[in-house]
């Protein structure tokens, strides 16, 4: 069985603005996939292809080993969407929207929608011009997550949610995760997709930068050391070791980064020079993004 | 009280620069029509003698006073030059006042704009007046170039004046209105149906008013849409009436600013209802959601509709006595082509004008479809299970089923009212069928918003209303501004059978309904290929 998405080479223009430059994706079966990347990167346009609502210029892109474009009806009973701007009907309440959804999806699970109204804490009787910015995701997100898809696409889900229900948020994707659905989430809340995540892709300007496990990325990226020697060598010793930049002499105390593959031989290397003290950083998420979206 | 207008210039400028391009086209297009359709018409008929037969005699009839207003002066050639678009061009400015009030209290209010105004050094009072003073500013330009027009093509001096007056009465009457009930209503589609059912109600009065007989004297003043006529401009000239409008401004500007003084920003004064916590049988499919979201309308539009019948049918029987004059029903006959009763000439003119107004429900509609769109409502129902065929379909089915359930009360209006007078105009089997004949050409005017939806989505509100202002002109005005045949032909309306007055024909119907169809068919197909948003 093929992967729930497969993109290669997409490319979206709009007008003169080209907003997907040969763009690459890959989700499996029941992975939990991280979509990153900084504001007008792209990730909207991605979801809005995969929806079938935007006609891709050129590349592929299969969505459960269908076309997104032309299989509308029969993919989009196999999935669930919650978009990043929730936009609903004013005068219509979020009980209604909620049913309406699942029924043009082709089906409600009545209990799950109950429960998940009490666990968001969502009152379904008030009009949708009355609910707040967060409690509008919540109904987005209701009736999503009280549906069987099999393919979730989440579009930055959790921007107005307040953190106990991005807790209720997180909680159901683990649910989703155990039921062996898949789910793509675009967030720029990078604790989120640390918890969340099983594997994530980067996208910068239309095109994807990284993509890989948490483990694998990290391991692209530098180690920052702080030490401090009894007797530090010079400078120009220590930037000549394989894989280390950036190096600071301030008297006893050295600064550097190493490449993550070298840093058992780096840190050998001070060891001769008797620690003292010793911080090692593993990178962050935020230090792996900071260098995707920059450059 | 200053403190609370803080800011009020920058507004106004802001709502200046919004309306760019809305203010010189409605400022510009409502005096130009004025002017243009004077000059026309004055160099149509060169002497008093030959408007007699041209216009005087259409106004010999009520229904056609009850439309247009009272001639001020039949032995004035500049009364007679304007009598056809004074009431239009007033109730276009009322629109035109209104829009821009609505613009940018309600709307933007509504659309979470204001909070980021309201955020900065702006008192409580300021959008409001902005707003207020821009659409005045628009009225009184639209006005005093109206004025200055028909002076500028040579007629009497003191009777422009007076019809720039006249119109001013009315168009800030409803820049009044619209800001008490930018006030009352919570959304701007309420403070839309505030303004807009004020305007009908007012109209019809003032309908009343000019044509009933019997009616008492004061009548005619009471309603705002009533100074227009009672400026009698080119006849007894009562410049003064616009203070009315600016008293009445002034009236309702004092209680719009009492009402904001006592609700939330976003609330109006109408409470939000709660609703129910699951959906009902009906809102299950795209179709029940179309449906859902122009219910409201579409019983307001029906309504409205019957009203309309029932205003022709009890005006039938006065309308045939004025017509016992056998000169002007010689020449009435005449000019419903020589056959057919007087009855029906009336029945036939009437249903084909109101005809026009069910096509602006139908547009009104399609337009809700792309707001729809490009509010992002559309995005959530399309990455469900429905196709866009569908989604289209059931639009479609809406506006299109809508516009016949419109023009089927407009002719049970008309039977009903008919028939407690005395059933001047024949009953059900000849009413009905008359008003139904109408439907492939009203459907047309659908057809066309509908192709600009799937092929030109960011200009479906222009070619759809631009659609329908041109055929109306077309229909109206066509004969007064000699335009060419082939010009004429565009428009749906021309090829309807004048039914009772001819006989029911199949060829224009079905090619009516055919273009109609293809149109629609052709909107569909654009639709289901473009990016959606």
């Amino acid at each position: 069985m093929s992967a729930p998405i497969e993109i290669s080479g997409l490319r979206k223009s709009f007008g003169t603005t080209v907003a997907l430059d040969g763009l690459d994706l890959t989700v499996a079966q029941g992975e939990i996939h991280g979509f990153l990347g900084p504001n007008g990167a792209g990730k909207s346009t991605t979801i809005r292809v995969l929806l079938g609502l935007l006609r891709a210029d050129g590349g592929q892109a299969r969505l459960l080993g269908g076309d997104p474009w032309t299989d509308v009806a029969q993919l989009h009973r196999r999935i669930a969407y919650v978009p990043g701007d929730v936009a609903l009907w004013p005068n219509l309440t979020g009980g209604e929207v909620i049913d309406l959804l699942a029924r043009l999806r082709g089906g409600l699970n009545a209990a799950r929608r109950d429960d998940l109204l009490a666990r968001f804490d969502l009152d379904p009787t008030k009009k949708c011009r009355a609910y707040s910015k967060g409690n509008r995701q919540k109904v987005a997100l209701v009736a999503a997550l009280s549906s069987d898809a099999e393919l979730l696409l989440f579009d930055e889900p959790t921007a107005g949610l307040d953190p106990l229900m991005d807790r209720v948020f997180r909680d159901h994707v683990d649910e989703v995760r155990t039921e062996g659905r898949t789910v793509l989430l675009s967030s720029h809340i990078l604790s989120e997709v640390e918890a969340l995540c099983d594997r994530v892709s980067i996208i910068r300007a239309g095109r994807t930068v990284e993509s890989g496990s948490l483990a694998q990325l990290r391991h692209l990226t530098r180690t920052s050391v702080t030490a401090t020697l009894e007797h530090p060598p010079s400078a120009a010793e220590l930037a000549a070791l394989t894989g280390v930049h950036d190096v600071v002499l301030d008297g006893s105390r050295v600064t550097l980064s190493a490449d993550t593959d070298h840093i058992g031989a780096v840190l050998s290397a001070l060891g001769a020079h008797g620690i003292q003290t010793l911080i090692s950083q593993p990178p962050t998420l935020e230090e792996l993004f900071m260098r995707s979206y920059a450059s | 009280m200053t403190a609370s207008l803080v800011g009020t210039g920058t507004l106004a400028r802001l709502a200046v620069r919004r309306d760019r391009v809305l203010l010189p086209v409605g400022i510009l297009g409502i005096t130009i029509f004025a002017v243009s359709s004077a000059k026309a018409t004055l160099a149509l008929y060169p002497t008093v003698a030959s408007m007699d037969a041209g216009i005087k005699t259409i106004f010999a009839s009520p229904s056609a006073v009850a439309l247009y207003g009272p001639i001020s002066d039949p032995t004035d050639p500049d009364a007679l030059a304007v009598v056809k678009t004074t009431m239009f061009g007033a109730v276009l400015l009322a629109i035109f006042g209104y829009a821009v009030v609505r613009r940018h209290t309600r709307s933007e209010e509504e659309d979470g704009r204001f909070e980021l105004v309201g955020a900065g050094v702006v008192g409580r009072r300021a959008p409001l007046t902005a707003a207020v003073a821009v659409a005045t500013a628009a009225v009184l330009a639209t006005c005093l170039l109206t004025g200055l027009g028909y002076a500028a093509i040579g007629m009497d001096v003191a009777g422009s004046l007076a019809a720039a007056a006249g119109w001013a009465a009315t168009g800030l009457a409803f820049v009044g209105l619209a800001a008490v009930a930018a006030q009352l209503a919570s959304t701007a589609r309420g403070c839309a149906g505030l303004t807009m059912g004020a305007l009908g109600v007012l109209f019809l009065l003032r309908a009343i008013a000019d044509a009933g007989t019997g009616v008492p004297g004061w009548l005619g003043w009471v309603s705002p849409v009533g100074w227009t006529s009672k400026a009698e401009a080119f006849g007894a000239d009562r410049s003064w009436v616009v203070l009315l409008g600016v008293g009445l401004l002034a009236v309702c500007l004092l209680a719009a600013f009492a009402l904001l003084q006592r609700r939330d920003l976003g609330a109006g004064l109408l409470p939000a209802r709660r609703g129910r916590a699951n959906a009902g049988a009906t809102l299950a499919g795209p179709v029940g959601l179309a449906w859902r979201l122009g219910r409201s309308s579409t019983i307001g539009w029906t309504v409205g509709m019957l009203v309309g019948g029932l205003v022709i049918g009890s005006l039938a029987k006065s309308a045939m006595d004025m017509f016992a004059d056998p000169a002007i029903a010689d020449l009435l006959r005449k000019m419903g082509g020589g056959v057919g009763l007087l009855s029906d000439v009336y029945l036939s003119t009437e249903l084909g004008f109101i005809a026009i107004i069910a096509a602006a429900y139908g547009v009104t509609t399609v337009l809700r479809w792309r707001a729809e769109e490009t509010q992002g409502h559309t995005e959530l129902v399309l990455a469900t299970a429905d196709s866009r065929t569908r989604y289209a379909a059931s639009h479609l089915l809406v506006a299109l089923l809508g516009t016949a359930a419109l023009v089927f009360a407009l002719g049970l209006g008309t039977v009903l009212a008919d028939a407690s007078g005395g059933g001047t105009l024949g009953g059900a089997g000849r009413v009905l069928p008359a008003a139904l004949i109408r439907l492939p050409a009203v459907w047309g005017c659908v057809g066309v918003a509908v192709a600009a939806i799937g092929w030109f989505p960011r200009w479906t509100a222009a070619i759809g209303w631009g659609a329908l202002a041109f055929f109306l002109v077309v229909g109206e005005f066509g004969g007064v501004f000699g335009m060419p045949q082939w010009l004429m032909d565009l428009a749906p309306f021309t090829h309807v059978p004048r039914m009772p007055v001819e006989a029911f024909a199949w060829p224009p119907t079905i090619a009516l309904t055919a273009v109609a169809a293809g149109l629609c068919i052709v909107g569909v197909l654009g639709f289901r290929r473009r990016d959606i948003g």
